[in-house]
Formats: structure tokens, C-alpha cells, sequence
């Protein structure tokens, strides 16, 4: 059975490591600094004790005053998990960096919340919609479509 | 007349000849009058087997009873058509059994399914392939109007005719197949009323 690390003690050691790198922490989830995302998936994934070497999800949430993008991490060699989201406040243009490069699954998923959602993925190598055609108006998975 | 003793057996007997001159005339005798013909009841099938009818009627009767269906499943009502199209309900009954994997040997589109705008192109373009003449039948909620989606989806075709014309409505989601086996005959009811010759240009010609 996977073992769900806990966000709490994972925040500890991304702080030592990057400083007010973390937002909030719970036993559940560690959210990120949108500017830190990066180093701290690459951190997650390249330490020997984490080894988050699979990405289970990609996925997003309108909370109305910003967007939550949520990252379920695996460590295949480990066993355990852990679940890191980011935040986006701006609604006009949100934009967060990619993880293509880490994970090659997340190439889909970030179109997808793209097309859905309008977060833009910066370093994405494709950004474009998946689901819908081109000059569809809007993102349809925003609370405020329609 | 003699024959020497090693060669006895190449020549036949004589006796053996005479028999055999006995049963040539036998034969001959039996055989004044001829034989008839085991084929002479051929010459009158065209005096029993015509039947008059219209040309309207016989290509009517050509294509409804032909109907082979191009393949536009995109979504669950599929499984229903797959379930008429196997051996409980058994569409081939009617002859309508033959899926066709190319549109242009098809003469009936079954739109099985949700279909979305981004998959509307697709159809269109398998409708238009398909050969004259042609008909569709709307099968499920989904194809007539666009089903549980029609009310709130931005992304799935209020029906498909919106794209193509359609014949025939199947209602149900999914119809059961005998309710699909049902619109088929209602389709080749509506093909049966078909005028395929206009008698007043064929006259003004």
C-alpha cells in the first residue's frame, strides 16, 4: 500500500532547503510558491529519499479568487505520495511553469487544464488546446463560464 | 476359316460377333422414335416466371432491402446497435447486417452516439462520402437532440441534424434493439413510397 508522506514534514525540509518557499502545509498537501514550483519539483523528484519519479495527476481548481493546481506525486522505488499544489491569483492571464521536462505525463494535462481552465504552462513545449478547436471562446471549467 | 492356335485370341469370335450384331439391332429397332429433350421445359419458363410490376417499385424493392450501414458509432448507443447487429436479435434477418468499414459502400448511416462538434467535422465528412442514394437514422436521445447533454454541454451537437439530414428518429437512450430493428422497417417503409422517376420530364423529353 502507497504511503501518503506527510505535507507537514515534507514543508520542513523544502524550507531548509528553499526558504519561504512554502505557502501552508497540512498533513494532506504542501502548497508552493508558484516561483518556487519548479525547484521544488525538481528537488522532490532528484532527492534519493523522496524519488518522486511519477506524476499521477495534474489537475485544477477555480476557488474563484484564484486557481489551485494540484500535482499527485509517486515514488515508485518508495511507495509513498504526496500531493503539492500551486496558486494562481491572476484571472486574466494565470500562467505557472511547466513540468514537462520532469515528468513526460504531464504534457497532456497541462493542455488539458489549458483548454479547461486558461492556465497557461510556461516552457511547455506544445501549449495549445487538446479537447477543443481552436477559437473556442472561453475556458469552459471556470466557475464563471457561463 | 481357321486361326492358328497362338494367335486364337486376337481376332474375336465369330459367335461373339453375331451377339453383338443381335443387340445393334435390338438397339436400332428400339430406337425410331428420338428422345425428347430432358431441357425442352426451359423454353417455357419465360411464359411462367414474368411478373409485371413499375421500376419504382423494383428499385424500391432493390434498395430497402439491402440496407448495409457505414460505420459512425462514436459514443454508448454503439453497444445496443452491436447487440441488434449479433445473433439474439439479428438484424441479418432483414439484410441489413452488413457493417460497412467504408462509407462508399454504405447506404445507411445509424448515428449511434453523443457526437461532439469537435468530432462533427468527421461525420459530415463520412456522410458525404457515402454513395446516392442514402439515409440516416437517429438513434438515441443523444443523436435526436442532444440528449442529457443538449441542455448545458458547450461542446456536443443538439442533434445531428444539424450536420446531416436525417430520416428516421430512434428514441431511448440507448433504444433497445428491437426498437432499432423497428425504425430500420420504418425506414424501408418510407424508401417503399420513393418516386425514383419523374414521368413528366421522362414525357416532356
Amino acid at each position: 500500500m502507497t504511503v501518503a508522506l506527510s505535507g507537514k514534514e515534507i514543508a520542513t525540509q523544502i524550507e531548509e532547503k528553499f526558504p519561504e518557499s512554502v505557502v501552508e502545509s497540512s498533513e494532506k498537501a504542501v502548497v508552493v510558491k508558484s516561483d518556487s514550483l519548479l525547484d521544488v519539483a525538481a528537488f522532490l523528484k532528484d532527492t534519493p529519499d523522496f524519488d518522486f519519479d511519477y506524476l499521477n495527476y495534474i489537475t485544477a481548481v477555480d476557488y474563484y479568487d484564484h486557481f489551485e493546481v494540484v500535482y499527485m506525486l509517486s515514488s515508485l522505488e518508495h511507495n509513498h505520495s504526496l500531493v503539492i499544489k500551486a496558486r494562481c491569483y491572476d484571472r486574466e492571464s494565470p500562467s505557472l511553469p511547466s513540468v514537462v521536462h520532469l515528468w513526460q505525463g504531464a504534457d497532456f494535462q497541462e493542455r488539458e487544464i489549458y483548454d479547461l481552465m486558461g492556465i497557461k504552462f510556461e516552457g511547455h513545449p506544445n501549449m495549445k488546446r487538446i479537447f477543443l478547436w481552436e477559437g473556442f471562446p472561453g475556458h469552459p471549467l471556470r466557475k464563471d463560464f457561463m | 476359316m481357321e486361326v492358328d492356335s497362338p494367335r486364337k485370341y486376337i481376332y474375336s469370335d465369330t459367335e461373339l460377333d453375331r451377339e453383338e450384331g443381335q443387340v445393334i439391332e435390338e438397339l436400332k429397332a428400339n430406337s425410331q422414335p428420338t428422345i425428347p429433350d430432358p431441357d425442352q421445359w426451359l423454353e417455357e419458363v419465360p411464359e411462367q416466371n414474368i411478373l409485371l410490376t413499375t421500376v419504382d417499385w423494383f428499385i424500391n424493392w432493390g434498395q430497402r432491402s439491402s440496407l448495409w450501414t457505414a460505420i459512425c458509432f462514436p459514443a454508448c448507443c454503439a453497444f445496443e446497435f452491436i447487440a441488434a447487429n449479433g445473433p439474439r436479435f439479428d438484424l441479418s434477418r432483414f439484410g441489413m447486417e452488413i457493417l460497412r468499414a467504408s462509407p462508399r459502400q454504405a447506404d445507411l448511416m445509424i448515428t449511434a452516439g453523443t457526437l461532439t462538434w469537435k468530432m462533427a467535422p468527421n461525420v459530415r465528412r463520412i456522410y458525404n462520402q457515402m454513395a446516392e442514394p442514402k439515409w440516416v437514422i437517429a438513434m438515441g436521445a443523444c443523436a435526436i437532440s442532444g440528449g442529457i447533454f443538449a441542455s448545458a454541454s458547450y461542446a456536443v451537437v443538439p442533434g445531428y441534424n444539424h450536420i446531416i439530414p436525417v430520416d428516421v428518429y430512434v428514441p431511448g437512450c440507448p433504444p433497445r434493439p428491437e426498437a432499432l430493428i423497428y425504425g430500420i422497417q420504418m425506414l424501408q417503409k418510407k424508401i417503399a413510397q420513393k418516386k425514383n422517376i419523374d414521368i413528366g420530364k421522362l414525357i416532356r423529353r
